[in-house]
């Protein structure tokens, strides 16, 4: 299949940056679309134009390191899908592909279609420690755990941390990020301990970081690559108003 | 390969539960439905006019000599509405900075028209708000209102909307704001579960059918007045003008 790309190229953070227009020439459908780039990428190379960056690692949908904003979807908007995961059967031939950064005060562009996501893992550290108890090793069945609990952090634990959620939202708002770690703690037993002041440091970080607010718009949900229901977001909320009153 | 420094992270102690972006949510959520049971009430009031004048009017009469009250819901309806307002439009503007450099390609997923148009119903309804209470409670806009008695001698409200609605530039813009009102709570309504947490997957599609339940019935509670007046079921009084 051959293909025209509308690709954003930007020398650095401080350059404006444009869209070049690039062909994609002979590109198998089973190709994910990093593969696609990469063809692209050699080719560009032996033309003597520089490759097109962006960020990748495991290729296999659970690093988080993939990103790009594909026709105006993150991840390119196969369900469940990372952008390494999205297959080139997806598209069709003869299509115009649009590939934009993700976008957010938060998320700076470094160079084309490479974003410091480091917002995040602010995010992160904020939210502390996990309290572990010293001395051997427990049983690992040890603290009991209802089934549909471990389910429901397992649930929010999936979170790769990508930021397809900031670069959907209308408002570039990191709630269902923010809300996947708290909910995933908060539901566990070991990560009770410290409840209250990691929802409100993690909340505190989020804003200072300069992500937008949440207004219920749901578009994060739907490109999440692994799936995260906002109802995550609905149990932050909670969290955050039990911290208050603690 | 150009570096990226890592900005000095300013200090946590400035978010308060107030300035906080759930804090904020939380306040829109509750002086939103503040304001939501008061236009209840006001719709239930209104429907009186079906009764007939004297009702209409003992009833407008016995709010007045309500006036502790009356004061009390109107100086709780001022403080909500200023609150809802401000932050509505100072989150409207940090959500725009939140992306300064926007998408060259716009794709909405599954996020509704009435949630990305809140600003919009939102700041429609603000302005007629507005025209309303110069319109109906402070008489400014119609000044031959305020001459306007009933055979008691009460003030004779029920002629005073028999007469308001029959402009029919009056109806239009009311049926316009009572639409942007009932569009907005389609998604407000849903959105006070999910900001107050009581939403799970389970709730979700329920409070979205409550939301348009709700709506139909706000914009038809409200809008049946004028429609009525307009198709001469109810009519001026004998006598009046």
């Amino acid at each position: 299949m051959n293909l025209t790309l509308r690709v954003w190229r930007q020398k650095n953070s401080q350059d404006k940056g444009h869209l070049e227009i690039y062909q994609a020439n002979d590109i198998n459908e089973d190709m994910s679309f990093l593969e696609m780039l990469d063809v692209v990428n050699e080719d560009l190379i032996k033309k003597d134009i520089e490759p097109i960056h962006f960020d990748h690692d495991c290729r296999e949908g659970i690093c988080g390191a993939c990103s790009l904003v594909i026709n105006g979807i993150p991840h390119g908007g196969k369900k469940g899908c990372t952008t390494c995961e999205l297959r080139m059967r997806n598209f069709k031939d003869g299509d115009t592909i649009t590939i934009e950064p993700f976008r957010a005060k938060a998320f700076p562009v470094i160079r084309d279609l490479m974003v410091d996501r480091s917002s995040l893992d602010r995010v992160m550290q904020a939210g502390g420690f996990v309290s572990v108890n010293t001395g051997g090793v427990p049983d690992a069945n040890a603290i009991p755990i209802h089934k549909e609990i471990s389910d429901k952090a397992m649930d929010a634990a999936a979170c790769i941390g990508c930021g397809a959620c900031v670069a959907a939202c209308p408002n570039a708002s990191a709630m269902l990020f923010v809300s996947a770690k708290v909910s995933h703690l908060a539901t566990l037993p070991q990560g009770k301990v410290e409840r209250e002041q990691r929802v409100r440091k993690m909340v505190a970080q989020m804003d200072i970081e300069g992500f937008g607010n949440c207004t219920n718009y749901y578009e994060c949900e739907a490109v999440c690559p692994k799936e995260i229901s906002v109802k995550s977001i609905a149990m932050m909320n909670r969290e955050y108003m039990r911290a208050l009153v603690k | 390969m150009s570096t990226v420094q890592a900005k000095p992270v300013p200090s946590q102690a400035k978010v308060t539960f107030i300035s906080s972006s759930i804090g904020k949510k939380i306040f829109q959520a509750v002086t939103g439905s503040l304001m939501f049971f008061f236009v209840v009430g006001h719709m239930l009031g209104n429907l009186q006019i079906f009764i007939g004048q004297d009702q209409l009017n003992t009833y407008a009469q016995a709010l007045k000599d309500l006036s502790a009250l009356l004061w009390s819901v109107r100086f709780v309806m001022f403080v909500c509405l200023v609150i809802h307002v401000w932050w509505g439009i100072q989150l409207y503007f940090e959500n725009l900075f939140s992306r300064p450099i926007r998408y060259i390609v716009n794709t909405t997923v599954q996020a509704s028209l009435s949630s990305r148009t809140m600003i919009f119903t939102g700041g429609g309804i603000f302005l007629y708000v507005v025209y309303h209470l110069l319109h109906y409670t402070f008489i400014v806009t119609n000044p031959q209102y305020a001459g306007l008695h009933d055979s008691l001698g009460r003030h004779d409200v029920y002629s005073m909307v028999v007469l308001g609605f029959q402009n029919g530039w009056i109806s239009t813009v009311y049926f316009i704001a009572m639409f942007s009102l009932s569009y907005h709570l389609t998604h407000a309504i849903p959105s006070l579960f999910q900001t107050l947490g009581l939403n799970n997957d389970k709730t979700k599609s329920k409070f979205e059918v409550l939301g348009w339940l709700v709506a139909i019935v706000i914009f038809v509670g409200f809008s049946v007045i004028p429609a009525a007046i307009l198709l001469k079921i109810i009519n001026l009084p004998e006598g009046v003008l």
